[in-house]
């Protein structure tokens, strides 16, 4: 059996499976270890939704720029082709399809693809969304990053969210510690589908999950 | 109508009543217009409604405007920082009301206020919190979400240049909300590191243009210091 997936690893897998010459969008948090792995042959082309294509690396302490920031507020750099532009063009960008694939963590995906990553709607905390919403339908691909239990061994990957939603029917991959998971849609249908199962088997993934999984890793 | 140029940033904000919708640019503190917030501040408007994609962070800006109470309302997408202790407080308190808004469709209510849209279908926020009680649509199989126009009596935002027709030039992703909020409000005040004489900006690379800015005022910032040594600025 392979070994539970760490983080690094968990990156690198979703890195070797970005297509060559992709606009990307990595989420605050898990997703941008994500562009470590992308290699200079890829040529992937990283957006950051406060305005910028073309970003680098985070900038080192004699590069910090208070006006070259990425949508965590990290000061960051500026790659040979980058550009500039206002927030309702960027959005524009990742609403009208032009981002092939965002990466972003979450709390909860619904087999049918709902992603739940905003909030997890505790009374009293003060509401904040951000791009999330615009992130979640926002590209032809969405791949989570997560870990496939929560802290009390709950499954995150559930039937229907618990968790305030951000997008319905968004997700098409999941990447967990214990396997890749594709949400495969047919019209009103969708099918959970493990790619290659990581410390636990197929089998014991199946039976953990409350949602119905499709075996694809011999495929 | 000509462009201003206010000789101070008090002057650049006078006349902002109580009560007022101010859109304020800046995605955390780049392209913030601090120093015209600073002068808003000391000119005591107060009851303000303010539109911003955060609600201020550490001890300076939007921050000392909520601190002082003079903020009713805050229209944005991400209050919650680590460093967004004014905000906090003071929503905690019930001292504001916050309306929170998806950032594409708060960038996109911005720009359909400017451009004379009535209002638009957006697939962002569909099937959530924050599009209850409002109008959707399915089209093309898609569903849609109903926002309307966001307008604003005045915007402050921060430019790297102007000329003297209020042309902007931006810095960065410090570009962020000021070219929206410049179209979507009945006045827009642009604080700028320089003022140049016409021409000296070229025409292809105007990111405003001047009929969406009404006043503008110098101000040096770290962002003008950064663009000489970049050799944009002289």
């Amino acid at each position: 059996m392979n070994d539970v997936l760490d983080r690094d690893q968990l990156a690198r897998l979703v890195a070797a499976d970005i297509a060559p010459g992709s606009y990307v969008n990595l989420g605050i948090g898990q997703p941008t270890k994500v562009s470590d792995h992308l290699t200079d042959e890829q040529g992937v082309t990283l957006h950051t939704e406060n305005g910028m294509l073309g970003m680098g690396p985070a900038a080192a302490e004699d590069e910090i720029d208070g006006d070259l920031i990425n949508a965590g507020k990290i000061p960051v750099t500026e790659q040979a082709g980058a550009s500039y532009f206002h927030h309702a063009d960027s959005f524009a960008m990742m609403r009208g399809g032009h981002l092939d694939v965002c990466v972003l963590g979450a709390f909860q995906v619904s087999a049918a693809g709902d992603l739940a990553n905003w909030s997890t709607g505790a009374p009293g905390a003060i509401p904040a969304v951000g791009g999330a919403m615009d992130l979640a339908i926002g590209a032809k691909d969405v791949f989570v990053m997560m870990s496939l239990f929560a802290k009390d061994g709950s499954p995150k990957i559930v039937p229907e969210l618990s968790y305030p939603a951000t997008g319905l029917g968004c997700v098409t991959r999941v990447y967990t510690d214990h396997g890749v998971f594709l949400i495969q849609r047919e019209g009103e249908e969708s099918h959970v589908v493990l790619r290659e199962a990581y410390g636990l088997s197929v089998a014991e993934i199946q039976e953990r999950l409350e949602v119905s999984v499709v075996d694809g890793s011999g495929s | 109508m000509a462009v201003e140029i206010a000789p101070s940033t008090t002057e650049a904000v006078a006349g902002i009543g109580d009560g007022a919708t101010v859109l304020m640019g800046g995605f955390g503190n780049a392209g913030q217009a601090h120093e015209l917030i600073d002068a808003l501040l000391d000119s005591g408007a107060t009851d303000l409604t303010v539109v911003s994609n955060n609600a201020g962070q550490g001890d300076a800006g939007l921050a000392l405007l909520v601190k002082e109470r003079r903020v009713a309302k805050v229209i944005c997408s991400f209050p919650r920082q680590s460093d967004s202790w004014h905000f906090d407080e003071a929503y905690r308190g019930g001292e504001i009301e916050l309306e929170l808004v998806p950032q594409g469709n708060l960038a996109e209510r911005l720009r359909a206020a400017g451009a004379g849209i009535g209002a638009f279908f957006t697939p962002t926020g569909y099937g959530t919190t924050l599009a209850e009680g409002k109008e959707t649509r399915t089209i093309d199989g898609r569903n849609y979400v109903l926002e309307h126009p966001l307008r604003g009596d005045v915007a402050l935002i921060k430019g790297l240049a102007a000329d003297e027709q209020g042309n902007l030039i931006y810095r960065k992703t410090a570009r962020n909300f000021g070219p929206v909020m410049a179209a979507a409000a009945h006045r827009t005040v642009a604080q700028v590191e320089q003022i140049l004489p016409a021409g000296d900006l070229d025409p292809e690379n105007i990111i405003t243009p001047g009929i969406y800015v009404d006043v503008i005022t110098q101000v040096s910032t770290a962002s003008g210091e950064a663009a000489q040594k970049e050799g944009r600025l002289r």
